[in-house]
């Protein structure tokens, strides 16, 4: 009979090594799942992160998950860089699958998954993915030195993004579906105080333009409705995400949008020994902080789920 | 052990282009999250399938010029050749799996 565990936690982002660091406090013994190719998280794709606090330089989003890996991990939390590809969450006892096919069982679960990249849906964005078409401005502005890109979106990360892809890009176009921007008011305004980013206000992407590469982009506007062309060397896509809850739908209570649903202030979900933190459960504030308070949160609530079993 | 090799502009022609089996280019660079997850999954690949698959890594930043003549705006990209031709084009980390159903047919 295999080993049943304390508590797998499901994610390596600030929620899950949070919960990981927690867990392994109170002796625990977590196994975390880092994830195989996402392991550290959406901060691993980014490059200064100013607003976590105790770091009044800012601190790197790589070496920050670093140093939050390296914490779990001195207090002994076991981290496997794999994915999760199968959950079955309902029994007293949970059992999870790797991709390397072996299986975990566990007496409670922490899911702590995040969020994947929100796509506009449209055909040829796909099929021109990596052909002009990116959602990671830090692994490809490089490849737009000198040429002129769009970014779509208005919250934070496509602002940060556009002024990035200022160091490489002669031009960037931020174009946003409304006249105002979602964006904290910092980030804006660094946005706007940018001689290279321009804006298209109230216009939205219909299509992606070019054969084998892409050369421009469909355009409409969302006041009068009225198409047109421009030419573009890259598109990066910056529209926000969507909770990474596939596997567990139709196990758990999500709400219409896919976020996992937890009682009041608490991480618990609508099943017994399963506890949800960070960006899945989280519409409003999406922080690196956030997830990493809900991530406590979840341990402490499994903690104390596993002393009354 | 026998983990990707690197290639560069001096031996790509004789690495890749003349190669007699296929060969796996992981075009990759030092600053890229996603590319420093799927390395080491590219090196097992590389030990794993040797004699099959030829597995090699081009970095990107030095080797801006083979990176341009091949088309790579984003990486990770892998891309294997066969008799000095791309005949297939994976863009984006993706786990090993799915890269191993993806180059299944070099494998
Ligand atoms: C470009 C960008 C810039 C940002 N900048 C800032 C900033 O400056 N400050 C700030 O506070 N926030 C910032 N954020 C937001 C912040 O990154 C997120 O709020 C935070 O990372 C959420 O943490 P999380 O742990 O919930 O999820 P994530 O960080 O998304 O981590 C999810 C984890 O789950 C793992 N996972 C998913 N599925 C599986 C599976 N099936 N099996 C195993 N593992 C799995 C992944 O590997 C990953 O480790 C930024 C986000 C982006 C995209």
């Amino acid at each position: 009979m295999s080993e049943i565990h304390n508590v797998v936690i499901v994610g390596s982002g600030p929620a899950g090594y949070t919960a990981a660091v927690y867990a392994a406090r109170a002796q625990l013994n977590p196994i975390v799942y880092e994830g195989s190719i996402t392991a550290g998280g959406a901060l691993m794709n980014t490059t200064e992160v100013e607003n976590f606090p105790g770091f009044p330089e800012g601190v790197m989003g790589p070496d920050l998950m670093d140093a939050m890996r390296k914490q779990a991990e001195k207090f002994g939390a076991k981290l496997i860089t794999d994915d999760i590809v199968e959950m079955k969450l309902d029994g007293e006892i949970k059992v999870l699958t790797d991709g390397s096919g072996n299986t975990m069982k566990a007496k409670a679960v922490i899911l702590a998954t995040g969020s994947a990249y929100k796509e506009i849906g449209l055909t040829n964005e796909k099929r021109l993915s990596g052909r002009g078409v990116s959602w990671c401005a830090t692994c490809d502005g490089f490849f737009f030195r000198e040429k002129v890109v769009a970014i779509v979106g208005g919250g934070d990360s496509a602002m940060e993004e556009a002024n990035f892809l200022t160091r490489f890009a002669s031009k960037v176009v931020l174009i946003h579906r409304r006249d105002s921007l979602r964006a904290s008011k910092i980030m804006a305004d660094r946005a706007m105080a940018n001689p290279k980013i321009e804006f298209l206000w109230n216009t939205e992407v219909i299509d992606v333009l070019g054969a084998d590469q892409m050369t421009g982009l469909k355009l409409k506007n969302t006041v009068d409705g009225t198409e047109s062309e421009q030419d573009f060397d890259g598109l990066f896509v910056a529209i926000g995400h969507v909770p990474r809850s596939e596997l567990i739908v139709g196990q758990i209570d999500l709400d219409a949008e896919g976020y996992v649903k937890v009682q009041g202030r608490s991480s618990k979900t609508n099943l017994t020994g399963v506890f949800a933190c960070g960006d899945l459960v989280d519409h409003t504030y999406r922080q690196a902080i956030t997830a990493a308070g809900t991530g406590c949160e979840a341990a402490l609530d499994a903690e104390r789920f596993l002393s009354g079993h | 052990m026998s983990s990707a090799q690197a290639v560069t502009v001096a031996n790509f022609e004789a690495e890749v282009l003349q190669s007699t089996t296929p060969v796996l280019v992981d075009f990759w660079a030092e600053w890229c999250g996603p590319c420093r997850a799927v390395g080491p999954i590219v090196d097992e690949i590389a030990s794993e399938y040797a004699g099959k698959i030829k597995v090699v890594k081009l970095n990107t930043d030095e080797e801006a010029a083979i990176a341009m003549k091949y088309g790579i705006m984003s990486i990770p990209t892998l891309n294997v050749f066969v008799g000095g031709q791309v005949v297939k084009t994976i863009v984006g980390a993706k786990p090993k799996p799915a890269l191993l159903k993806e180059l299944s047919e070099y494998l």
